[in-house]
């Protein structure tokens, strides 16, 4: 039976004013029995305030095996990161 | 909390009980991974009830009986929980619609409770009332979805309901204790319970097309015998002798 129903993807926010972070997948037949499941899969130790439930097909990934051109140009070229600027005291903590 | 008390909070603690035991039958069976875990969740919400009610008729009692001492230590006839909770599992369709005709019952029953004159009985009411809530919401929806589902589980729920109905009479027909409960103040209108749980289960019963058996209909209880505990049927037997056996064999085993 579950392997009819579709996958959903689970993001619980932990406290008010933090991002919502994926947490696991589960398998449902609808967007409110989702959103049921993952309250009893997610939640039962008080993890979150707020659930948020994605059809897993609605998710558009990347693939592992493009990893080389997607990701290795940004390799090597430390000029991209903002490290050579001499930072004023005065600005404090960045 | 006054010796009176004792009976009307053995109905509370019972029924959770017996209703949390059957639902841990489930662990490890469920048609899915999802509705496997909301079973157990759903089993330790109502052993946790339990223990509230039973710490309090057992102080009520007087005799330094506690929590486990009433339900590992009474026999079947000195149980007072309803009928429908301890029958069988049946299928998973069964398992829901039992559910649900409790947790109608219930959360109505455990609102009215929670505005009660006794503090104690008002507190654990409260507490109680915000997980039966889900558990009601669960039940509901569980129901819609299966009874308006494919011709199969349709026909599982309605054989379920109509199996169950001659069950719903005792949980929504007031007796002499149930009076006696309202009548003392800490007890409730069962009336208007009854009342309210009649028209969330015609609501819901019509949205999962399921016909609500004639039965369910009628005024009085169909099936009596268990919140008097005057005649349970053969399956609380059954539920006590796994629950307690460990108990009964090792006296005052613990870990």
């Amino acid at each position: 039976m579950s392997s009819e129903w579709p996958l959903w993807e689970i993001f619980i926010r932990g406290q008010h004013g933090l991002n919502h972070r994926h947490v696991g997948s589960l398998h449902a037949p609808d967007a409110e029995t989702a959103i049921r499941h993952a309250r009893d899969v997610y939640t039962r130790r008080n993890e979150g305030v707020s659930i948020w439930a994605v059809e897993a097909r609605h998710i558009a990934a990347s693939s592992p095996s493009d990893k080389g051109p997607l990701y290795e140009p940004a390799q090597s070229k430390v000029y991209r990161h903002p490290t050579f600027f001499d930072i004023p005291d005065d600005a404090g903590a960045m | 909390m006054q010796a009176e008390a004792v009976p009307f909070l053995l109905r509370m603690g019972d029924n959770a009980l017996i209703l949390g035991h059957r639902l841990s039958e489930w662990c490890g069976h469920a048609p899915v991974l999802e509705e496997d875990i909301a079973l157990a969740n759903t089993a330790l919400d109502l052993i946790g009830q339990c223990r509230m009610w039973l710490d309090l008729a057992g102080e009520a009692e007087g005799k330094g009986r506690n929590a486990d001492d009433l339900a590992m230590l009474r026999d079947s006839w000195e149980f007072r929980n309803l009928l429908l909770v301890e029958q069988p599992n049946g299928d998973f369709g069964q398992t829901i619609m039992r559910q649900y005709l409790f947790d109608a019952w219930h959360l109505p029953m455990l609102n009215a409770l929670a505005d009660c004159a006794q503090p104690r009985i008002a507190a654990v009411a409260a507490k109680s009332a915000r997980e039966v809530a889900y558990h009601l919401a669960r039940s509901r929806s569980l129901v819609i979805g299966l009874g308006d589902g494919t011709p199969e589980s349709h026909g599982r729920m309605q054989s379920a309901l109509d199996n169950l109905a001659p069950y719903v009479g005792e949980m929504l027909s007031p007796d002499a204790c149930d009076i006696a409960a309202e009548t003392n103040g800490y007890g409730v209108s069962a009336e208007d319970v009854a009342r309210e749980c009649r028209a969330e289960m015609d609501m819901t019963l019509a949205s999962a097309t399921l016909d609500m058996p004639d039965v369910m209909r009628r005024a009085g209880p169909v099936r009596t015998g268990g919140k008097t505990g005057r005649q349970h049927s053969e399956h609380l037997g059954h539920i006590l002798s796994e629950l307690q056996w460990l108990q009964r064999a090792y006296p005052g085993a613990s870990w």
